[in-house]
């Protein structure tokens, strides 16, 4: 019981407990990431936000004043108008330079993202049910990257396990895609039975694998460190458990740990 | 002779039913009788899929798998949809079409009245199909609703079942949908013109004609699933020269005017209630027209904006951003006309206009959602998180539900011939949109921190903001309970009811007596339009 009773305590008293703190410092926005494009995307994320928070001020103020000031409980006389061209030629035209405002750098964002030029390697990227795939395209070094053993025991209809006692529950795997940092990646990806997709936040990708098809991308880490993501299309029964980390190292490293692996499978 | 006249008048007025019992329902061609019938029905769905969304919400009350297995859990989401939208939203405004349009465009009843009985009593049909796929090897569809190949073509035993249930919902569809256009161009009063119908009738022109334009192409999608599984077929197979991602294109095209299939007959009833609490015409009435058609013209162009993720070219991606950007501007009327007519208005707050004026809040704030997903940039991180989730849930229940609830309030004592219980309505009110908020509300921040939709279990971080969102859906839940309490009450007992119900509403509908009689307009009325 008192596992069930604990997230109502810590959702009520989040202030008052270090625990819910903890948890509630883990976000309630997107992440500003660790790639350029991940950035501007934040950037642009929050301008639409502060636009679409001062449009509401506007309209919810206009709302909230005809209720408190227009009441028949306060003896209001409806007024008998029912249009004005003035107004509706206003209302109609403001949004369209809103929406200019917001397209143009959202345009100029997406041909920036799709710029597929220059990229310094190639990986590829398969989704199976349920796990991915990684292959190091030019690199004898391939493999499949699943849930971590942790949280698969974890996991299971009533394991008994506490989720809160497994590190990175659910967002840790046994083989983590290990990637040079300021390097601009390109990566290949499909799928080999259904349509997974492939999201790492931290970057700002999420690109479909489609089983027959081959989706491509690029992304270029700014900043070395271990990131953690999840398949984001639904997938069949263990859509949840199909999770991405990618570890980013410095060149230096990368070509170590890939010096190894290669070494590793010709032995 | 007058008195003779009179006399035929007067056994009109009190002839009723054909049938009495069980045999009423089942042969009905009245029109109220049929409305009522998708009324009962669709509030019987909403508490079967409200089951299914209270099974999910248990489930992720907490991380970890307390009750359901995943496989299980992805039953509960795709079944959930399926109910929500074919069961119980759209059957719902089905009911008030067939209820109120005769009555607001003075027709003695619906053009089809045959049809309009098989159109109700394939829905039943189609549900019980549907939810027979339960005890089925292999366990219910859990493909999501929107069915994408190759995963739904691993659904076990279920899925030609599921396909049927999907053709006879379409079938039932279509033909209320061609129904309301026969009786909207050909039995109004001839008193009425096109422009100065009401809205709600404008709202269900467009809807029935978005209905008829893609219904059929949903049907041929899922009809090539079923090739595809059985016949050999390979349209969705890459394997077979075929292609995936064209069921995605043809399920949303047909998917997106779903969207306003849902949410115009909504705006139709709002459009109904502010003017009457406002006691204020509609504002910019023939502007709402062109705004519900814009957005419906809007809507056939703009389906790929679901399907950001899945490689398309750049100018594709353009193309769909800025075709679903220019969606807000008719949207935008509408929200300002409705506020515009409660300016200098002279409001009160009964039940229909409290659920209206939480309509107009909480459905603006899904579309301030839903313009930031239309820029595509953006969209690769909102994508199939429960941003999305919050999202279509602000515009599917504070949006399309709460415009059925005001509507239900609204017309109930027309309907029953008594006044509902105000002080329940209002607890009513209160409760559910406390609850809906906080069911809904932190489902934008797990959404956004990276809580992908569709997982039965989720990383630790999300505990806090999904264990409220769990309590707001069970709070959301029983409190609908309280909705059938005061339909009951109202139904059984009840101050009587005026012709008018309300402080001088316009419409015709406020003409005939409360209840309205089985057989209403046998004679076209004269309408003459208050104000235009």
């Amino acid at each position: 019981m008192k596992r069930f009773l604990m997230p109502i305590f810590g959702s009520l008293f989040a202030a008052s407990t270090a625990h819910a703190a903890e948890n509630f410092r883990t976000g309630v926005n997107l992440p500003v990431g660790v790639t350029d494009i991940s950035s501007l995307i934040f950037d642009l994320h929050m301008f639409v936000f502060w636009i679409c928070v001062a449009i509401g001020v506007v309209v919810f103020a206009a709302m909230i004043i005809a209720m408190i000031k227009f009441r028949k409980s306060k003896g209001a006389v409806p007024a008998t108008w029912s249009h004005s061209t003035v107004a509706e030629i206003i209302w109609t035209v403001i949004p369209i330079f809103i929406l200019i405002s917001l397209a143009v750098p959202a345009a100029r964002a997406l041909v920036e993202i799709e710029d597929t030029r220059d990229t310094e390697m190639t990986i590829k990227i398969t989704g199976y049910q349920w796990k991915w795939h990684y292959d190091y395209i030019g690199e004898d070094v391939n493999f499949y990257s699943s849930l971590a053993q942790s949280s698969n025991e974890a996991r299971q209809l009533g394991s008994g396990i506490d989720p809160n006692s497994v590190e990175n529950y659910l967002l840790d795997v046994d083989h983590p895609l290990v990637l040079p940092v300021d390097t601009k990646i390109r990566y290949l990806i499909t799928a080999n039975d259904v349509i997974h997709s492939w999201w790492m936040p931290a970057f700002a990708v999420k690109k479909d694998a489609i089983p027959g098809f081959i989706n491509e991308g690029w992304f270029k880490v700014n900043e070395i460190g271990t990131y953690r993501g999840q398949c984001a299309e639904l997938c069949g029964k263990d859509h949840g458990f199909m999770p991405i980390v990618v570890e980013v190292l410095s060149k230096a490293d990368y070509a170590a740990w890939l010096a190894e692996q290669s070494a590793g499978v010709a032995g | 002779m007058s008195a003779t006249a009179a006399d035929i008048q007067d056994s009109h007025d009190h002839h009723g039913p054909a049938h009495t019992g069980i045999k009423r329902w089942l042969f009905t061609t009245n029109h109220k009788d049929i409305g009522t019938l998708y009324l009962v029905f669709s509030l019987i769905m909403l508490f079967v899929g409200g089951a299914m969304a209270l099974i999910i919400r248990a489930e992720l009350f907490q991380p970890g798998l307390q009750f359901v297995d995943p496989d299980f859990f992805n039953q509960m989401t795709t079944l959930h949809a399926l109910i929500m939208v074919f069961g119980m939203i759209m059957p719902a405004f089905a009911g008030f079409a067939n209820w109120m349009i005769p009555l607001m465009i003075g027709a003695p009843d619906m053009a089809l009245p045959r049809l309009n009985n098989w159109s109700f009593w394939l829905l039943p049909c189609a549900v019980i199909l549907l939810a027979s796929t339960l005890f089925m090897p292999g366990g219910a569809p859990a493909s999501g609703w929107t069915m994408y190949p190759p995963l739904v073509l691993q659904t076990g035993d279920a899925f030609p079942f599921l396909i049927f249930a999907v053709h006879l919902l379409g079938i039932s569809s279509i033909m209320a949908a061609i129904n309301i256009i026969v009786t909207i161009l050909n039995m109004r009063t001839p008193s009425m013109s096109l422009l100065q119908m009401p809205l709600f009738v404008w709202s269900w022109l467009i809807t029935a004609y978005l209905l008829i334009a893609v219904m059929p192409v949903f049907a041929g999608g899922v009809t090539m699933l079923l090739m595809d599984q059985f016949f050999g077929t390979s349209f969705f197979q890459a394997a077979g020269g075929g292609d995936p991602v064209l069921f995605q294109h043809i399920f949303w095209f047909f998917g997106h005017p779903e969207v306003y299939i849902i949410i115009l007959p909504s705006f139709g009833i709002i459009s109904q209630v502010i003017p009457t609490f406002s006691r204020k015409p509609l504002f910019g009435h023939d502007a709402m027209v062109y705004a519900t058609a814009s957005i419906a013209f809007l809507s056939f162009i703009v389906w790929a904006h679901h399907m950001f993720t899945v490689g398309m070219p750049l100018a594709g991606q353009m193309f769909f951003m800025l075709s679903t950007m220019l969606i807000a501007i008719p949207t935008g009327v509408k929200i300002f006309n409705w506020t515009a007519t409660m300016w200098e208005g002279s409001l009160s707050f009964e039940t229909p206009m409290l659920f209206a004026i939480a309509f107009l809040f909480l459905f603006t704030i899904g579309g301030f959602s839903g313009l930031m997903m239309a820029m595509a940039p953006l969209d690769f991180q909102y994508h199939d998180t429960y941003f999305i989730v919050a999202h279509f849930h602000y515009v599917l229940v504070p949006g399309a539900l709460f415009g059925a609830i005001a509507g239900c309030y609204y017309w109930l004592p027309k309907w029953t011939g008594h006044m509902y219980d105000e002080r329940l309505g209002k607890i009513h009110f209160w409760l559910s949109a406390i609850f809906v908020n906080l069911t809904f509300f932190p489902q934008h921040f797990v959404g956004l921190a990276g809580m992908p939709r569709r997982i039965p279990d989720y990383a630790v971080q999300f505990t806090n903001f999904n264990a409220m969102s769990s309590i707001g859906a069970f709070g959301f839940g029983f409190s609908q309970l309280l909705l059938v309490y005061v339909i009951y009450k109202c139904v059984k007992s009840g101050q009587k009811a005026t012709a008018e119900v309300w402080d001088n509403p316009e419409g015709l509908e406020w003409t005939v007596p409360s209840p309205a009689p089985h057989h209403t307009f046998d004679e076209a009325p004269l309408y003459t339009p208050r104000h235009h």
